[in-house]
């Protein structure tokens, strides 16, 4: 590994998409599974407080990576999957089994955005065109106002408006469409018209080295608008399912997909038309002593704190509770949890001021202020543009959220 | 040739191009209301054009009353169409189910659909019969029944939007068409570049109506653009484009019907720019004495006036009599004035609809805040006036 780094420095190549190993004083940018640092992740991570805990997505026991795994998984028990015939997947794969399945069910769907034709910049539309053609499956201008614009028309027309924005940072000329029109327009009309059959959907959140345009979780502005539903998933088989439900939800939605886990999330995915319900959020961890909330990628940094805490706190045991759907959430779920705990720590990507965590933390604490042990911790992304090389310091990492954790349960 | 202008010629000048000839405004009827070429002359029944001309004036007299009334406080807000009237003419070249997208002053496309003098005054009185619910302003208006999609007051948003429905009119294979209606104001917002450009790329079968009356509030058109007019852009785009007199009823028609059949039978959009002059305010909330001379409008009412050309036509023809006019503006007088007054005394809408349709179905957290507003309702019933809206 060393002289395969050293022999490209040597080409003057410094920007190889290998796991971040420092060598002779060069960091190497990664494409890490890890997203709360750009760290690497392998047996060499004898520093405090980690002492050589596996991290990261790659290491994660969420996943389901065998099958074995699917079928002993009560949640998916419940959900009515864990005896379906499966494929390994990454959330990439997932989510262009999900658009192939609308597409092969639902003769009206359509799936639109900038270089979707191709197969996407990100390859989630991969094949789509070839198999659908290209009427259904297009291109369009390079105008993010226009494909919510042209969404919300389809939609309007009862046909069923997968769009793409190609990175969540640039979903703001659609803010305007999306606000005002899409989410209003079944209330404005008094019935007569509506948006349901749209669904919009776009990479987010840190990828390691995507700085300010790259980067960014914009979930908490979308979060404030009555009439839309803003979901994001943390693996395979839920963004497969999730999206599915998104797309046939009668509201429009903005599905907020974690860039970093198209490829580092593998799960043996079930290969049929399968739902996961909106607005419901998931206990991934059941436990004691402190309730832990986050969404997307966060999960894999919480689950890693977890560990460290409950490693360092024999006896003390965290819950862990994915959100899922940020708007309409899953407030019962959270408050159910505090009520059994005590203790609450959100986390998110997100800037920490006028984050989804603060929404979260409001509610909680008029829903459940006497059972509360501690202040509502809140490990989100720094009050900066999300920065390039400074990320590690940024991010809600395992260790600032190990941290946290620790504040919450010693108060 | 390069792929961004597999056209363009090669040439050895260095010249800088800003225009060519100002785009022409078609024309079919002089002011006079007499058909400049016969070949022209419109192809309509005499039981078509009575019925249009009775539309522009009942439109006038629902206008005057209207706007009378929000002076009065008795309605909040609106928007009249003096000097705009002849916009009947695009919605009488169109099929009943063409798809219409509005901005915010084509009242007359609504009532060549047959929106009914009740439904206008509904919307406009927020009451338990408006089909918006009485969640918009006035002038908000909106029908399922009638192709016609609810207005909203951003500028510009439905044209990108009338895009993708015309791609799924395509897709349905219907033969059918949106037409989307906004002025040369709206024209400067990015939703007009969006929207023309995809429906360019894309193919759909979409009729871009500008009305070029001269103003946006207060902005003459000289301040809103510097090139010519909204029909210049469309060559830009690769719009098949016209320019019409839009106080010529049959220009407007006679174009219109043609547009349509360019859109549905070559699936490509088309645009038309209609000049015109706004002889209203721009709404209640204006007073436009404080940026143009009363005499401008004044003299633009005298000389170009939509309805006295459409009547001029039809007196030549002789389907209309000296003194008709006046019968049918008493009688559409008072059809207003009846429908306004059973509008004024119907309750406003149950409370509940405050709540229904935000979502699809009702989340957890509205039906909270719907079991403390219903609570906080029943406590205080007068200082909610309460009584006002409708029993659930």
């Amino acid at each position: 590994m060393l002289r395969h780094c050293v022999l490209a420095l040597t080409r003057g190549n410094m920007r190889r998409a290998c796991p971040g190993v420092v060598s002779a004083g060069v960091r190497r940018y990664s494409t890490a599974t890890d997203s709360s640092s750009s760290s690497n992740n392998n047996n060499s991570n004898n520093i405090e407080p980690i002492r050589g805990l596996p991290m990261g997505v790659s290491n994660s026991q969420l996943l389901h990576r065998t099958v074995a795994a699917v079928q002993r998984s009560s949640n998916l028990k419940t959900l009515g999957l864990s005896e379906h015939e499966t494929q390994k997947m990454n959330m990439c794969q997932a989510i262009n089994d999900a658009m192939r399945i609308v597409l092969a069910t639902d003769e009206t769907a359509v799936v639109f955005g900038e270089d979707v034709a191709f197969g996407g910049v990100f390859r989630c539309t991969v094949g789509l065109a070839d198999e659908f053609g290209r009427e259904r499956v297009f291109n369009t201008p390079l105008t993010e106002q226009g494909i919510a614009g042209f969404g919300i028309g389809l939609a309007s027309m009862g046909q069923t408006a997968v769009a793409e924005i190609q990175f969540a940072d640039y979903v703001f000329p659609a803010f305007d469409q999306i606000v005002n029109e899409a989410a209003k327009f079944r209330y404005r009309s008094g019935g007569e018209f509506n948006a349901g059959r749209l669904t919009i959907r776009t990479p987010c959140s840190a990828v390691g080295h995507g700085g300010h345009y790259h980067s960014q979780s914009p979930e908490a502005f979308f979060a404030h608008v009555p009439g839309l539903r803003v979901v994001m998933p943390r693996s395979p088989i839920q963004a497969k399912g999730l999206l599915l439900a998104a797309i046939r939800d009668q509201n429009p939605v903005v599905f907020f997909e974690p860039k970093i886990l198209y490829r580092s999330a593998v799960e043996q995915v079930p290969v049929g038309d399968y739902t996961i319900p909106l607005s419901q959020a998931e206990i991934l961890k059941p436990g004691d002593n402190v309730t832990v909330v986050g969404y997307g990628a966060q999960i894999y940094a919480l689950e890693n704190a977890i560990q460290m805490i409950e490693r360092d706190f024999p006896g003390v045991s965290c819950e862990l509770i994915d959100l899922q759907t940020i708007l309409p959430y899953d407030a019962e779920a959270v408050a159910r949890s505090v009520n059994k705990t005590g203790r609450l720590v959100v986390a998110h990507e997100a800037p920490r001021t006028q984050g989804f965590a603060a929404e979260l933390a409001a509610e909680i604490q008029e829903r459940c202020f006497l059972r509360l042990e501690s202040p509502i911790e809140r490990v989100c992304g720094l009050f900066v543009p999300h920065p390039l090389v400074f990320e590690r310091f940024y991010m809600p990492c395992a260790v600032r959220t190990y941290e946290a954790i620790k504040r919450s349960l010693t108060f | 040739m390069f792929p961004g202008a597999l056209n363009s010629e090669y040439s050895h000048e260095l010249k800088f191009v800003s225009s060519v000839e100002s785009i022409q405004t078609y024309q079919v009827m002089d002011s006079n209301g007499s058909v400049l070429d016969p070949a022209h002359e419109p192809q309509v029944s005499k039981e078509e054009a009575k019925a249009m001309y009775r539309n522009m004036l009942t439109l006038n007299a629902m206008d005057q009353i209207l706007y009378e009334a929000q002076r009065q406080g008795r309605i909040s807000f609106y928007m009249t169409s003096f000097g705009e009237e002849a916009l009947i003419g695009s919605a009488a070249a169109l099929n009943p189910k063409d798809l219409v997208f509005g901005q915010y002053r084509e009242a007359g496309v609504l009532l060549q659909r047959g929106f009914t003098l009740e439904q206008f005054m509904n919307q406009c009185f927020s009451n338990e019969r408006d089909l918006g619910k009485g969640r918009q302003m006035p002038i908000h208006y909106g029908t399922k029944e009638l192709c016609f999609q609810t207005i909203s007051s951003p500028l510009a948003t439905q044209i990108p939007q009338a895009a993708g429905a015309a791609y799924g009119m395509r897709r349905d294979g219907n033969k059918l068409c949106t037409i989307c209606y906004f002025g040369e104001g709206a024209a400067s917002e990015g939703d007009f570049h969006a929207g023309l450009n995809m429906a360019a790329t894309l193919g759909c079968p979409v009729i871009f109506y500008c009305r070029n009356n001269g103003y946006a509030i207060s902005t003459p058109s000289i301040e809103q653009y510097r090139g010519d007019g909204i029909a210049s852009r469309g060559i830009g785009y690769g719009i098949d484009t016209i320019r019409v007199d839009g106080n010529d009823v049959w220009a407007i028609f006679a174009a219109t019907k043609a547009a349509r059949k360019i859109a549905v039978e070559q699936n490509k959009p088309v645009l038309i720019e209609a000049m015109t002059y706004r002889v209203s305010h721009h709404s209640t909330s204006d007073d436009s004495s404080a940026y143009r001379s009363k005499k401008e409008v004044e003299d633009w009412s005298k000389r170009d006036n939509p309805i006295s050309r459409m009547r001029n036509w039809m007196e030549n023809k002789g389907w209309w009599m000296k003194g008709e006019d006046a019968e049918i503006t008493k009688s559409a007088k008072t059809r207003v004035l009846e429908a306004f007054a059973a509008a004024e005394r119907l309750k406003k809408p149950a409370i509940h609809h405050l709540f229904d349709e935000v979502y699809a179905e009702l989340p957890p957290e509205l039906q909270r805040e719907k079991a403390d507003i219903e609570a906080l309702a029943r406590k205080y019933p007068d200082y909610y006036q309460v009584n006002e809206f409708a029993r659930s």
